[in-house]
């Protein structure tokens, strides 16, 4: 790892993660975050090939309960808090292409 | 310094012992609390709503069940503040973030039935940073919360708001959560006592996500009495929490002041150094020589690889953050700004309802996340999370406890760390506790060159808590006969 970001990847991952900057919030974004990485890249002095990865610190695995119906949350409690319900079910815009 | 606070309100066991003995009544100290928090909470802010309603009726019904001759519980009328990204059924509850802010959560948090099982009433929702990202509680969307000791101070964070509604006299206890430090940090800057727990101890149900690998909630409170009463009950397996620890948890009131005779105290080298204050390692110091008039074997230990802690934390903390917080789209709950379709109107949404910390940790965590960088990142964060908890592993094989600074100085000035590199910072003796997954505690011990409380945080090893708290009762007793003057 380098530790920098340019801003072309800063702009790339903004729009994986479904947001938009403008151009002087992608100026400091980027600034802010080489700083960051540059301190990740202290990492890079450590010795790492033995060491197994750590997922979770509680070894626990296969956490499984009894196959039961319970009960659920109240749907349509659930659906009063979404910005948009209808019939039973969360509204959304098209998927694809626009809303006429 | 001492902070403007109701008598009764400072002790939670004493409180419920007055209530269950009836000599005092739930609906009195919810009034007493809602008296300090009308006074003070303009100028402070640590509460974003509060939960009257819902309040009162607890109230009621904790004293009717005395009237019939029942047991409350024993929290029976202690009024409890919460931090407001734990569930709350039909109250608000925002994270301090526009995003969410209109939402009502359909179901309550576990450990909030197990608080109201209990007795407890619960006040009202305490401001955060938003998503508890961050050390200051300046970054909420609703206002930062100041430190009730001095009020041009912050309270630390994220858990700010709760740190200082128990420092203001408030509640005698609340609850936060900490991801990297957000209960010990702003416990050390609001002078009161800060529990994280060991990972998987405290369930997380009903626990809006930051670090799912990190998050675990801790209770505040004047004393460690208290502190300990609080874990006791909130503790022990939720099976609505698949990282719950299922094997029973030892409690940690009954043994409280056994002492530490004979305990071997390792003082961290690697956190005693550069970067923390004189004044705050001095406190620490004197906190180890009271810990050894006590009867313990006190010696320093190096943990090489806690130095490490902040880079790998803030690779991984962002990283599952960035997962976790794509559930924010637009669909389900809280704020939607409409698009044309589906890909804008999730954009438009996430880019209006975050603040800018949020996006930071959002970015960083998908860079780290993504193809051709993960192992880079995210994978070596990975392993330096091994490394440090082989090395802590390694520590108590001649330890049972650690002891550091909490935070590396005491409450410092609203808007004196406005770079995000020196905010994370704070977090530097508080991280490699949450990498781990051991339970760590702040404690008060005496003041900074300032004038304002400096924390000393114990450490443990996994599932360790009822050693942790008879250490941090040590220390408070040591605090309050002169030993830290």
């Amino acid at each position: 790892m380098s530790g920098e970001i340019s801003r072309d990847e800063v702009a790339h991952v903004a729009s994986l993660a479904r947001l938009s900057v403008t151009d002087d919030e992608l100026t400091t974004f980027t600034d802010q975050l080489c700083v960051v990485l540059e301190t990740a890249a202290q990492l890079n002095a450590l010795d790492l090939d033995d060491v197994e990865p750590m997922a979770q610190p509680y070894p626990l695995a296969n956490v499984l309960r009894v196959d039961e119906i319970v009960p659920s949350l109240d749907r349509d409690e659930v659906l009063s808090q979404a910005p948009a319900a209808e019939e039973g079910r969360f509204r959304v815009p098209p998927a694809l292409g626009e809303a006429p | 310094m001492s902070s403007p606070v109701e008598p009764g309100l400072k002790s939670a066991a004493k409180l419920a012992a007055a209530v269950r003995a009836g000599e005092s009544s739930a609906a009195d100290a919810l009034a007493a609390s809602s008296a300090v928090i009308a006074d003070r909470d303009e100028e402070v802010h640590a509460f974003l709503h509060l939960m009257t309603e819902r309040a009162e009726a607890q109230a009621a019904a904790v004293d009717a069940k005395i009237a019939a001759g029942e047991d409350a519980g024993p929290l029976a009328g202690v009024p409890i503040a919460l931090k407001d990204n734990m569930c709350t059924r039909g109250a608000p509850t925002t994270c301090s973030s526009k995003i969410l802010e209109g939402w009502h959560p359909p179901y309550d948090a576990t450990v909030i039935g197990r608080l109201e099982a209990a007795g407890a009433i619960m006040v009202g929702k305490t401001n955060l940073d938003e998503f508890a990202m961050g050390s200051s509680t300046e970054n909420s969307a609703f206002g930062p919360t100041r430190n009730p000791l001095d009020t041009s101070r912050v309270p630390g964070g994220s858990s700010g708001g709760s740190a200082a509604a128990v420092a203001a006299g408030y509640v005698p206890l609340s609850l936060g959560s900490d991801t990297g430090g957000s209960i010990r940090q702003p416990a050390a800057l609001c002078g009161v006592v800060g529990v994280k727990p060991t990972y998987g101890a405290v369930s997380r149900y009903g626990l809006i996500a930051f670090a799912s690998s990190l998050d675990q909630i801790g209770p505040f409170a004047h004393t460690v009495e208290d502190a300990a009463l609080c874990f006791d009950v909130i503790s022990g397996h939720d099976q609505l929490d698949a990282t719950s620890i299922p094997e029973p948890l030892a409690p940690t009131l009954p043994n409280l002041h056994d002492g530490v005779e004979g305990v071997r105290v390792g003082i961290i080298d690697e956190l005693m150094g550069e970067g923390i204050e004189p004044d705050v390692r001095r406190r620490t110091e004197q906190a180890a020589e009271a810990l050894a008039a006590a009867g313990a074997i006190v010696d320093t230990v190096s943990v090489p690889a806690t130095i490490y802690g902040l880079a790998a934390y803030y690779l991984i903390a962002p990283a599952e953050a960035s997962s976790n917080l794509a559930r924010y789209d637009g669909v389900r709950y809280g704020q939607r700004v409409d698009g044309a379709n589906v890909a804008t109107m999730n954009t438009n949404t996430r880019s209006a309802g975050f603040g800018d910390e949020v996006k930071r940790r959002i970015m960083l965590g998908t860079y780290a996340l993504s193809s051709g960088y993960y192992d880079a990142y995210y994978g070596k964060a990975q392993r330096v999370r091994t490394l440090i908890s082989n090395e802590f592993d390694a520590a108590y094989e001649n330890f049972d406890l650690l002891l550091s600074p909490t935070s590396p100085s005491t409450a410092f000035e609203l808007g004196a760390k406005s770079d995000p590199m020196s905010l994370y910072m704070c977090d530097v003796c508080t991280i490699p506790s949450n990498l781990a997954g051991h339970p760590a505690m702040s404690v008060p011990f005496g003041v900074g060159d300032d004038g304002l409380p400096v924390g000393v945080q114990v450490l443990g090893p996994m599932l360790q808590e009822p050693r942790m708290f008879q250490a941090a009762q040590v220390l408070e007793n040591a605090a309050a006969s002169g030993g830290a003057a």
